[in-house]
């Protein structure tokens, strides 16, 4: 295990942006979001949750993948090149989770392989978290708010220090070429790093408790919920604004666009919604979800029941977004709760 | 070995169209040099481009006993579709497949076949009605149930009318939905027909696609003739975008159309949710 003295770290981020397009909690205008590095940029490394996850940079809110030209009858069609190498800094464990969730939809075969590429491009290194906010549930999921076992480097605040450990190659490597600013760990730092994840985890696990957002056996209540009158009441007050889905790390559903201008285009994918209402209209007018109901049941239990059943893990990290920022306070523990998934 | 990503077409050619009623058109499509864009299953459907108008799924109504080409009917029913109607043969197009699950075609062998098809639902069928007369020994006694609004809604008129007659052990029963001048044929409901006919389940695979509603009552009619869930199969289309099971809008439960279908038998249906 390697520690950084916080106060090198505009070095390293300089460093770590030479090597690769570098990412980070950065404030603007009091919001803090995973943007560019450059120098004097306001990190943030204490904020718990950006308003948006860093998903975005592992799967683009819009993204070109191919070039077409079109003249009279004839028709060329050419991909375009994804981005180059880039470095995550600072994901927090629900954001790093949602990506390996997301992870297993897009790389089960067919591989999506624009996506396969852009997620090679990329090393992430996660910020354990030492306290969680009031809306955090990521232990109801199994998650763990002070470790992220599917980051390439994990790092831990201890105050003066960050602690750093690569967990795989991708991380090695990039350590590798950090080791003028990284210094060797205390003896004590693994135990240090052991009781930061155990404070985390029963602090959150205290919240938790409190508000009762204990997730057992949800995907096993919601088999048989789909006629259930439960989405009578939830889906009433929603407006189908589809922030939630836009804030979640594991909201993964795309449309495809062309744009073009004279003969020339391009094809992109950009972020959907099943929240919204064209979202899955056919051209004869037919829609197998015609009203908000069906919207917020489909998300539900894509979440809840269908993600599951397909990959074996929720998609839901307990960030807390969807909870915060719905402008009609519908709130997926409450969901759960509805649905018999508390013990 | 570099694998492409699956969003990405290749440029194809239309190089025939044949107008099968107002609404519909057949297209045949072939690769730049002439070959048949790839191989599929009966049942497959593949994604195709209008740049910049957008894409779309269609099944694949050609068999894949046909070496030289595939084939498409389309209704124009929306921006792709409008567009792909107003093209002239050579136009080129981008085509990705094939995608979907296809018909169960080992547990068809050795057994009476009942298509059961109604307007553009034709299409899909035609595929493996073609698949299986290619294949004539492979499976028992075919019967072809298609219904229309009209004589003039018809597609495959040289098919149904006249080759499909034809074929070994093979009959054709055609039905409009209201008498129509010049028809001597029967008339009314394919679901009525299909009852009136009174078809055996024993030893039968009916294979059904046409407008919801018309599936249902014919699902209604099977289960009066005593077929069970497992011998009815169907074909269900959903909006779609990606066509391998990323873009997240065409799933009934945890099952994805384009990929886990868009074949289903009656039996598993009954176990996905009523959401299609």
């Amino acid at each position: 295990m390697k520690k950084i003295n916080k106060e090198k770290l505009p070095a390293l981020w300089e460093r770590l942006a030479d090597e690769a397009a570098l990412y980070l909690p950065v404030e603007e205008d009091g919001v803090v979001n995973f943007a560019p590095w450059k120098e004097g940029a306001a990190v943030n490394l204490d904020v718990i949750n950006t308003m948006v996850p860093p998903k975005h940079l592992v799967f683009p809110q819009s993204e070109n993948y191919l070039r077409f030209h079109v003249e009279g009858s004839k028709l060329e069609i050419e991909p375009l090149d994804v981005d180059g190498p880039y470095v995550v800094f600072g994901a927090r464990p629900c954001d790093v989770a949602g990506i390996a969730i997301i992870d297993k939809l897009f790389l089960d075969e067919p591989c999506d392989t624009l996506y396969k590429e852009r997620r090679d491009n990329g090393t992430i290194i996660s910020l354990g978290c030492n306290e969680p906010e009031e809306t955090c549930f990521c232990t109801s999921f199994d998650l763990e708010p002070g470790f992220s076992p599917d980051a390439d480097i994990s790092t831990w605040d201890l105050g003066e220090y960050l602690l750093w450990e690569p967990r795989n190659e991708k991380g090695q490597a990039l350590t590798a070429k950090l080791d003028d600013l990284l210094e060797a760990a205390d003896s004590g730092a693994a135990q240090a790093v052991e009781k930061l994840r155990q404070d985390a985890a029963s602090r959150e696990a205290a919240v938790v408790r409190e508000h009762g957002w204990e997730v057992q056996g949800v995907k096993e209540a919601l088999e048989d919920k789909f006629d259930s009158e439960i989405w009578d009441e939830i889906y009433r007050r929603c407006l189908g604004c589809g922030v939630c889905t836009y804030l979640c790390p594991t909201c993964h559903c795309f449309d495809v666009q062309d744009y073009s201008k004279g003969q020339e285009g391009l094809r992109f994918r950009c972020w959907d919604s099943c929240m919204f209402g064209d979202f899955t209209l056919m051209a004869h007018g037919e829609n197998p979800r015609p009203t908000q109901k069906e919207r917020v049941r489909q998300r539900f239990m894509h979440k809840l029941l269908y993600y599951p059943s397909n990959f074996e893990v929720y998609a839901c990290v307990g960030c807390g977004r969807c909870v915060r920022k719905c402008p009609v306070s519908i709130d997926i523990t409450q969901v759960i709760k509805a649905a018999g998934g508390v013990e | 070995m570099t694998v492409l990503n699956p969003l990405l077409p290749q440029v194809a050619k239309i190089v025939k169209i044949k107008a099968e009623t107002p609404t519909i058109k057949t297209y045949r499509v072939v690769m730049p040099d002439g070959s048949k864009p790839f191989e599929h299953i009966p049942g497959q459907c593949a994604m195709i481009s209008v740049p910049p108008v957008g894409e779309a799924l269609f099944s694949i109504t050609s068999s894949p006993t046909q070496e030289e080409y595939m084939e498409f009917s389309i209704v124009k029913t929306g921006s792709v579709t409008n567009f792909l109607h107003e093209v002239e043969e050579g136009f080129e197009i981008g085509i990705r497949g094939p995608y979907g699950n296809g018909f169960p075609l080992e547990s068809f062998k050795g057994k009476d076949i009942l298509f059961i098809g109604g307007g553009i639902g034709l299409a899909p069928l035609r595929s493996l009605i073609n698949y299986c007369l290619d294949k004539r020994e492979e499976f028992g006694k075919i019967d072809i149930v298609y219904g229309a609004r009209t004589p003039d809604d018809m597609i495959q008129k040289d098919e149904i009318f006249k080759i499909w007659p034809e074929a070994p052990d093979t009959e054709v029963h055609l039905t409009v939905d209201t008498e129509w001048e010049g028809w001597e044929g029967r008339v009314g409901f394919v679901p009525q027909c299909v009852e009136e006919i009174c078809f055996s389940p024993e030893n039968r695979i009916a294979v059904t696609c046409g407008p919801p509603i018309m599936i249902k009552f014919v699902l209604q009619g099977l289960d009066r003739l005593g077929f069970t869930p497992e011998q009815i199969v169907t074909t269900l289309e959903l909006r779609m975008k990606c066509g391998v099971g990323k873009c997240g809008r065409c799933n009934i439960g945890d099952k994805y159309v384009c990929k886990d279908g868009p074949v289903f038998t009656y039996a598993q249906l009954l176990n996905m949710p009523p959401e299609y």
